[in-house]
């Protein structure tokens, strides 16, 4: 696999990824707008929102219709539509592309549900590497309090009930956390994830990111000449200072 | 067209990593696979073997495509609308596929029921290679199917397809006839090159799966004779 600059893409894709809770939508969100200050034409893709596929997801979840191998394919078909009617276009238009979740999440999740890992990564091959991935790295205990104390209600997949770790749902929820965190750790060397201390104050790793960012990317290089309108980006579903909960219908997390 | 019985399988097995957790040996009853393009005689078949096998005493169920629970709804509409790009629409008949065979094709093989599938992981590999797909990628991603104990292929030359399509609606299927490969803005033309390619795709992976291909350019009776002498020896087998 390879990045969307070493294929020659006019344009650069920002993944985050991380744990519920670790903070990367809100570290992700604050990049979109320092961006759109700065001029570049910056379009934003949330893992798992892709119109056409939400309802068979939705209603796969809502009714517990989903297997580890139908939850993998059904996720695998939204980052499909996502990426060839809107990422790739884009990217061939010199934009950034920031991704809140990309390809890792799947290896991570689908792998720790049982699904073989070559297959779901043969799954993925289509897709190219993010030019530059952060990962968001908080202790468990962080990340599960953040999402504990914002939102006490867990829904089964999240929790990752599907597994039967526990008849618990906290208890699920934490072990398979638990376990999502150990391979995105085997990940990391591999894929080249800018390791990110999560637990540090939200706008100390802002400074970090743009930092980061401004390194990697010659900026001035994505800025939009003469005056458009801005593009037909989905709102973000939620906002929130700090700590976010991505409170959405489909939900963003498993 | 092919008579000859294919030797015994020594074991069922998925073709690749198969679905987490899942025994094949406890998949005691048989799968059995009639494939074909639109107007190869593959509804009428099925359903005529559907009644002999049940006439003959055997607990049978039918499953196809786009017709889980889980996508075939989004699917229908998805199509509708035709925005889907390849590897989307790929991926959501896979997700089809998938959602049918734990929930239908292996509890009822579990059961000891004969399984008739109307089109299984072929026709939508087939249609993903003619759409530029790779046949490796596609390999993988349907290594979570299980092989069949027979496959049959209804083989009709595609100027025939035509002929019997006509007669049946008085029109050609956008899908079909391949009109999203934009092979000719003539529905005519489109679909004789469509068909076409769905063969050679099919011939190509006969190669890896092989599977019987029954000359269905026959009258009916004729060819339903061939697939019950066929599928006999298959569901006789091991009782």
């Amino acid at each position: 696999m390879k990045t969307f600059k070493e294929l020659n893409y006019p344009g650069r894709l920002v993944a985050v990824e991380g744990l519920d809770g670790s903070g990367k939508s809100t570290q992700i969100y604050l990049l979109k707008r320092w961006l759109e200050a700065e001029g570049v034409k910056v379009y934003f893709s949330e893992w798992n929102s892709s119109e056409l596929v939400k309802s068979a997801t939705s209603k796969g979840k809502k009714r517990e219709l989903l297997t580890p191998t139908t939850f993998s394919l059904i996720h695998a078909t939204d980052f499909a539509d996502r990426y060839e009617r809107h990422l790739l276009p884009l990217l061939r238009a010199g934009y950034i592309v920031l991704c809140d979740r990309y390809v890792f999440t799947a290896f991570a999740r689908d792998v720790v549900r049982g699904c073989p890992p070559e297959w779901v990564r043969g799954i993925y091959n289509f897709a190219a590497l993010p030019d530059l991935t952060f990962f968001f790295k908080a202790d468990l205990e962080v990340s599960l309090q953040r999402i504990l104390d914002g939102r006490p209600k867990l829904k089964f997949f999240e929790a990752g009930m599907d597994l039967r770790l526990s008849t618990d749902t906290y208890e699920s929820f934490r072990i398979f956390q638990g376990r999502i965190l150990e391979q995105y750790l085997a990940m990391s060397r591999e894929f080249n994830f800018m390791v990110m201390d999560a637990n540090q104050r939200a706008e100390k790793q802002q400074v970090l990111v743009r930092k980061l960012v401004r390194e990697h990317i010659d900026l001035p290089k994505f800025k939009r000449r003469g005056a458009l309108p801005p593009p037909l980006a989905p709102a973000p579903r939620w906002v929130k200072p700090a700590g976010p909960a991505p409170e959405t219908e489909g939900d963003t997390e498993a | 067209m092919n008579h000859r019985m294919r030797p015994k399988k020594n074991a069922r097995r998925f073709y690749g990593q198969g679905i987490p957790g899942v025994d094949p040996e406890e998949l005691v009853g048989k799968l059995i696979v009639v494939e074909g393009a639109d107007g190869s005689g593959r509804s009428t078949q099925i359903v005529q073997l559907m009644n002999w096998l049940e006439t003959c005493g055997r607990p049978t169920v039918q499953v196809g495509l786009k017709r889980s629970t889980l996508v075939s709804e989004e699917l229908v509409r998805a199509q509708e609308g035709n925005i889907l790009s390849r590897t989307t629409l790929g991926l959501f008949y896979a997700t089809d596929f998938a959602d049918q065979l734990e929930n239908i094709i292996l509890p009822a093989l579990r059961a000891g029921f004969i399984v008739l599938a109307d089109r299984y992981i072929y026709t939508l590999m087939a249609r993903d290679m003619v759409r530029g797909m790779d046949e490796e990628w596609l390999k993988n991603l349907y290594g979570i199917a299980l092989e069949p104990d027979g496959v049959f292929y209804l083989s009709v030359e595609p100027e025939e397809l035509v002929q019997r399509n006509l007669a049946k609606s008085a029109t050609l299927d956008y899908w079909e006839s391949g009109m999203d490969l934009g092979l000719s803005r003539d529905l005519f033309e489109s679909f004789v090159e469509y068909q076409s390619r769905m063969q050679a795709a099919f011939r190509q992976l006969q190669k890896t799966y092989g599977f019987e291909i029954i000359d269905a350019n026959r009258a009916v009776e004729t060819v339903a004779r061939d697939l019950r002498k066929n599928i006999q020896g298959l569901v006789n087998g091991s009782g």
